[in-house]
């Protein structure tokens, strides 16, 4: 008899017995009582248990694969676990979900990308890879084993510029974990995304501690406290325009769940990411104390002698730098405002020896 | 089960300054002397406020990869460790003294919390401190005919900082090894822009107490000292520099030794290490004992 039979009829054995999943199997005053969805077996002697479980060997996997693989030590873990491969849908059947799990379950996790499979002793393989390269090749990948792998996977982006943001939306590809565990499934996947998985488990649980800008900017000291003076009680525009910033689906894949304060919401979207942004993160507040400091300049009026095409292009120029797309844009592509040649025609034409636009100094000289 | 967790600064701009932390958290992973071992950062992610929340056990050894006490290892981390109670004076320390309190978090109530001193200011800061300059001078011996210097910020920002410095000094000179030992600092006197008018020695073995390479080790120091007046051209060691040579060692806490420096601040704290210590102070020599 399998393994996991016998360490299913031991623990039916014990106190309530066993229920997950639509498998449930108790000791009653007559012997083993066996129910499935589809079945109900009673008076059973626990070798006619065991010969019974053998008809619902994917109840029985099931239930090891829950109960005694992974287990109830890390709430979060499993919770995560069963999120990968849809357990928790009430509407679907262990043998359904058997069905789906043998073509491979796939869920998305930011920029991760995970496929979880079944071999035939119920055991759950994972395979963990870039989620713009669902369809690649293994061979075209470069092949990991260990979590920790993902650390250096995740420190700098495609052109191999440094992320200071794990949850940045700038992952780079070329890698898979083709064969993981669940338990370093999770540890990968934290690795590459700190404490998601624990912040996403407190959300589901209703337990998320979100700290708004208020009280996030409110407990900073030192270089930081500076922050606080940003709100005036003027209004908020100013961190929505933070959050439009920084926190935009296209910059970083955390959904962003903190607000103005309690009772006042941003209004920008906080996004469709898996997983929540319970607080401004230390780029933010670093970022905020920047703009601290610029946004209590007064604005002066300038003036400047631009043609229209000139206007665009400084336009073109910004939204380039704002969208990182001054790398995509071709050398000789010369109908392209942020085009380098553009730019230094621009530069050249316009600019004094000072690196004044228009020869207009930025303090009044007057 | 016991979790170690090592908190550090990291940086928004410098990948290097994280680096030792992930490396001393390998090493001590690797002897298997924690169920967990996890990290956590201020301008990096997991972020301290959210480290507490990724360990699994309930007894978790918090060690802070800092070189002094003072305005992080008193505020900031356990601010965002939500240290239950927390208060400076239950360190009762004289800058130099702290070991660890322990604590509830509010963020893990069902866990405790011994949150320990900075590494920097243990004793064993102090080994390895030497062994950087046994592992800069690729010679297990080193002492005879070398100064040493160890170098620090000063007091401008953290007067605890210079205290640091100066012990690690003045136990470097007790153990009667280097010819001379000076402590130096870069922005005040004595000033490391001005070893060579401290030392006799021919050899001087130059020890930044920092805990990551980046701005102060890898450009303003070797540029102050002179021994490259472009610090992206790079630098020799030894570099002569007015008649002596200097064998710069950048910062102190690349050295694989600090993951020792670790250990003993979770096992102050009470953790249950078993010989990790040896294992450790084995695996992290480069250098070949004599007669190996």
């Amino acid at each position: 008899m399998a393994d996991y039979i016998d360490a299913l009829v031991d623990a039916a054995a014990d106190g309530d017995g066993v229920s997950l999943d639509g498998l449930h199997v108790a000791r009653t005053g007559d012997g083993y009582r066996l129910e499935t969805p589809s079945a109900e077996r009673d008076g059973l002697s626990e070798s006619a248990l065991s010969d019974a479980l053998s008809d619902f060997d994917e109840y029985a996997t099931n239930w090891f694969f829950w109960s005694r693989v992974v287990g109830e030590s890390s709430p979060q873990r499993r919770a995560f676990l069963r999120w990968v491969e849809g357990a928790d849908a009430e509407d679907q059947s262990v043998p359904a979900r058997y069905d789906a799990l043998r073509d491979g379950i796939e869920r998305e996790w930011g920029q991760l990308h995970v496929t979880v499979t079944l071999d035939d002793d119920g055991q759950r393989h994972y395979e963990l890879r870039h989620v713009n390269e669902a369809d690649r090749e293994h061979d075209d990948l470069d092949t990991y084993h260990e979590p920790l792998a993902a650390r250096q996977l995740a420190t700098y982006d495609e052109k191999g510029r440094y992320r200071p943001l794990k949850s940045g939306n700038n992952l780079a590809g070329g890698w898979v974990f083709p064969d993981l565990d669940g338990r370093d499934l999770v540890e990968t996947v934290e690795t590459f995304y700190p404490a998601s998985v624990p912040n996403w488990y407190r959300e589901r649980e209703g337990t998320l501690d979100v700290e708004h800008w208020v009280d996030t900017i409110g407990r900073q000291t030192g270089m930081y406290s500076v922050v606080k003076t940003w709100n005036r009680g003027d209004g908020h525009e100013h961190v929505d325009w933070v959050a439009e910033s920084c926190c935009d689906d296209s910059q970083c894949v955390k959904r962003r769940e903190w607000q103005y304060d309690d009772e006042t919401d941003l209004d920008v979207d906080g996004g469709d990411g898996a997983f929540p942004c319970r607080e401004p993160c230390s780029l933010v507040i670093a970022a905020s104390r920047k703009w601290t400091r610029l946004e209590g300049e007064n604005t002066q009026t300038y003036e400047f002698e631009l043609t229209p095409s000139e206007k665009e292009q400084l336009e073109a120029i910004v939204d380039a730098v704002a969208d990182d797309r001054t790398d995509d844009i071709r050398e000789a592509d010369v109908y392209e405002g942020a085009n380098r040649y553009r730019a230094r025609f621009l530069r050249a034409k316009l600019f004094d020896d000072d690196g004044n636009l228009c020869g207009v100094p930025t303090e009044d000289e007057s | 089960m016991q979790a170690l967790v090592i908190v550090a600064h990291g940086s928004h701009l410098n990948p290097d300054s994280s680096t030792p932390t992930y490396d001393h958290a390998d090493t001590i992973r690797e002897v298997g002397a924690f169920d967990e071992v996890r990290t956590g950062f201020w301008k990096e992610e997991p972020s301290i406020r959210e480290v507490l929340r990724t360990v699994e056990s309930d007894e978790v050894y918090v060690v802070p990869l800092f070189i002094s006490e003072g305005y992080f290892t008193e505020q900031v981390i356990p601010r965002e460790l939500r240290l239950d109670g927390w208060d400076v004076a239950d360190w009762d320390s004289d800058g130099l003294s702290a070991t660890h309190v322990t604590l509830p978090a509010g963020d893990v109530p069902e866990k405790t919390v011994h949150y320990c001193g900075p590494v920097g200011t243990h004793e064993a800061m102090t080994d390895v401190i030497v062994r950087r300059a046994e592992s800069v001078t690729e010679d297990p011996d080193v002492g005879d005919g070398f100064g040493l210097a160890v170098v620090g910020h000063g007091t401008e920002r953290n007067e605890n900082s210079a205290k640091a410095i100066e012990y690690h000094a003045q136990r470097v000179r007790d153990m009667d090894r280097f010819d001379e030992v000076q402590a130096l600092y870069m922005d005040e006197d004595p000033e490391v822009d001005d070893v060579t008018d401290y030392f006799d020695a021919d050899d001087i073995v130059v020890v930044p107490l920092f805990v990551a390479d980046g701005f102060h080790t890898q450009e303003d120091i070797p540029e102050d000292m002179g021994l490259t007046d472009d610090y992206r051209t790079g630098y020799d060691v030894p570099t002569e520099v007015d008649g002596h040579r200097i064998w710069y060692a950048g910062a102190v806490g690349t050295e694989g030794l600090m993951a020792d420096v670790v250990l003993e601040r979770a096992a102050d704290a009470g953790a249950d290490i078993g010989d990790a210590l040896e294992v450790v102070r084995e695996r992290t020599r480069k250098t070949p004992m004599a007669g190996d």
